[in-house]
């Protein structure tokens, strides 16, 4: 099913929790609303999910208007943060639960909640109580009791959250697989930029109510649309520098920036991500004109990168270099140091009302 | 707890004393009156007894009474108490602090206040007499009076016992069965009353074992009338004054004896309770279940099997 959400506004006494929010759900996308909290993520999805009701605007499901539909009549699956299985029934009243209030033959029930205990892996746990469950099968059972209504869309909220970390990286590589099986639209909701990018189709990146930026991840992190999108996706480093004729400078050192071509100078902010440093010993022919003399705070090795502090000779500015680790151990850094750091990539935003973070 | 060493730095012999002493003041101010209730009433044998409590037809009556306006009370008191507690559990409006103070309203009131003020708005006299009596109905010095001044005094048992179990729990299992496409009815049948369900049983019992033991409302809403207003307390207190001991102890017996009853049924009740919550917080409920151990050990595999 595709879905379309248009002006969506909804305040919570004097917050306002989403501002006019515009977004296009293709039928069988696996999209992630991603951001921090507060930034109206989940109320989006209780909003498409009728749990809420929004102040203004309209969703569409295939083109039809549901803005006023009851939550019982949405025929939505949605899976809450803490599971929300109901305690008192066992694992598989809990999957039957929709089928029970829909009043289908006794038989149908049976088959349907077993062919779900056998997607979600829990064969034979049917008699379980959800308090006898772990973490990763009760997010299974909640899971299938709300495909167990044949939803015509899925929608999560923090579906790893509560989880410990490896059992959250194993779930995740199953519901994208599960996902593909099924193809049916879904949506869920996330802090964590790494499980929206491993996971997703789509990536709709929220801040205070708003949309940052909506697009396949690739394009969110290759070209973060405002510096909030570039902070929120990880460590990168912020200085002050100009821009003028197509280039921004970084203290001194060009970088490519067409998307300003005046030949007035204008004060830009510089994000720099730590893997798209290069570091080196100084002493290289050219490398004044490309690189920046820093010396060495501190080595932090870690796994496959190595990240090494610096900090710059000029302004005494600290930043950060991801090094492959192999690289690192090659030049074996030593605190105190001298280096020479050279961008090869830069993001570049010119102040201005709307990259006001 | 006995290996518990405490910082008061009390020596093992004051505690045995203080302990000594606890029990000796339950056993002197409980236990022993109690004790002679029943010693009282089984005074002069069983068949005594017997004839005190069946033989007159003015304390078969007031027996009779009690058992009939206390289940009413107490059932108003069930949907008021279900109702009035979702509400407030689940919506924030303007005034909810102010209703939820006006709930114990009942405790703070003497209940003899309680019954006068139910005589000024229901009397002959009072604010609602003329449009009684222009319709026939009778509510003080009869039944319906007994009903009100019963509900009045128990009202916040039933409500005050499930708001915080009501916000303990949340409205994650109501919405999620609203998703699934249940209705309203079907939410309260299949997900709010089981959750509920002992926390509600417990208010219950203790507004019954106050409706049967309510004296001071209904004495003055009553009129005191042997064989028609006369529950089982103002029976006992009126054989008393007349001189009838051994009948009165008998009659007291019985209330006695149902406080035995709701005191049990109030122990287990608040065993099951206790294992929900614990259920509730993830916990596995004592050693007699090995499996819930196990389980959480090979979760983490059983995730990915």
């Amino acid at each position: 099913m595709s879905l379309s959400v248009r002006g969506i506004t909804k305040s919570f006494g004097s917050f306002k929790a989403l501002d006019r929010v515009s977004l296009d759900v293709p039928e069988g996308t696996l999209l992630a609303l991603l951001g921090p909290s507060g930034s109206g993520k989940t109320t989006l999805l209780r909003i498409i999910a009728g749990l809420e009701s929004a102040d203004a605007g309209m969703i569409t499901e295939n083109g039809e208007d549901v803005t006023d539909l009851h939550a019982r009549r949405r025929g939505v699956g949605f899976v809450f943060q803490h599971y929300a299985l109901f305690r008192h029934m066992s694992v598989f009243e809990n999957i039957a639960f929709g089928l029970r209030v829909r009043k289908e033959p006794e038989a149908a029930i049976r088959e349907r909640v077993n062919e779900l205990l056998h997607l979600v892996r829990l064969d034979g746990l049917g008699g379980r109580k959800p308090s006898q469950l772990s973490g990763g099968q009760r997010q299974r059972v909640a899971l299938a009791r709300a495909l167990a209504i044949r939803p015509k869309m899925l929608l999560l909220d923090e579906p790893f959250g509560a989880l410990d970390a490896k059992v959250r990286v194993e779930l995740r590589q199953w519901l994208r697989r599960l996902h593909d099986e099924i193809g049916m639209t879904s949506i869920f909701v996330t802090h964590d930029q790494e499980e929206a990018f491993e996971l997703a189709d789509r990536v709709v990146v929220m801040n205070h109510g708003k949309i940052e930026q909506h697009g396949s991840p690739e394009e969110v992190f290759d070209r973060p649309a405002t510096p909030f999108v570039i902070d929120f996706l990880g460590q990168v480093n912020v200085f002050h520098g100009r821009v003028e004729g197509g280039r921004a400078f970084w203290h001194g050192i060009p970088i490519d920036f067409p998307e300003y071509p005046h030949a007035q100078s204008r004060e830009a902010k510089v994000y720099l991500r730590p893997h798209e440093l290069d570091i080196d010993r100084p002493g290289i022919p050219g490398q004044e004109t490309r690189s920046l003399p820093a010396s060495v705070l501190r080595v932090t090795p870690g796994g496959a990168v190595t990240r090494v502090a610096c900090r710059t000779a000029a302004g005494g500015e600290e930043l950060y270099v991801d090094v492959p680790t192999d690289k690192a151990r090659g030049l074996a850094l030593l605190p105190g140091e001298r280096v020479a750091i050279t961008p090869r990539k830069a993001r570049v935003f010119l102040p201005g009302p709307e990259y006001v973070i | 707890m006995s290996s518990t060493p405490t910082t008061t730095g009390s020596s093992p012999l004051a505690r045995a004393a203080a302990i000594a002493a606890a029990f000796a003041i339950v056993g002197g101010v409980i236990v022993v009156p109690l004790a002679s209730v029943f010693f009282e009433a089984l005074a002069e044998g069983p068949a005594a007894w017997w004839r005190a409590i069946a033989h007159d037809p003015d304390t078969r009556h007031a027996i009779w009474l009690s058992l009939t306006v206390a289940p009413v009370a107490v059932a108003f008191n069930t949907v008021f108490g279900v109702a009035a507690a979702w509400l407030v559990a689940r919506f924030r409006f303007p005034g909810r602090s102010l209703l939820i103070s006006f709930f114990d309203v009942p405790f703070a009131v003497s209940p003899v206040v309680a019954g006068l003020a139910i005589v000024l708005i229901f009397g002959r006299q009072g604010l609602l007499g003329p449009t009684l009596e222009w319709l026939s109905l009778k509510v003080i010095f009869s039944w319906p009076g007994l009903v009100l001044a019963t509900t009045f005094v128990t009202l916040p048992l039933v409500v005050r016992e499930l708001i915080p179990v009501m916000e303990a729990i949340g409205p994650e299992e109501e919405l999620a069965a609203v998703s699934l496409g249940a209705g309203g009815w079907q939410v309260f049948w299949r997900v709010t009353l089981p959750n509920i369900r002992w926390a509600l049983l417990h208010g219950i019992v203790l507004a019954n074992a106050r409706a049967m033991g309510e004296f001071g409302a209904v004495y003055v809403v009553s009129g005191h009338i042997a064989g028609a207003t006369d529950t089982m307390p103002l029976r006992v207190e009126k054989l008393f004054q007349e001189y009838r001991t051994p009948a009165s102890m008998a009659v007291a017996s019985v209330l006695a004896s149902i406080a035995l009853v709701t005191l049990i049924v109030k122990f287990v009740i608040e065993r099951r309770i206790e294992a929900e919550f614990h259920e509730r917080e993830g916990l596995a409920p004592p050693a007699d279940s090995p499996a819930v151990a196990s389980l959480a050990i090979a979760s983490p595999k059983e995730a990915v099997a």
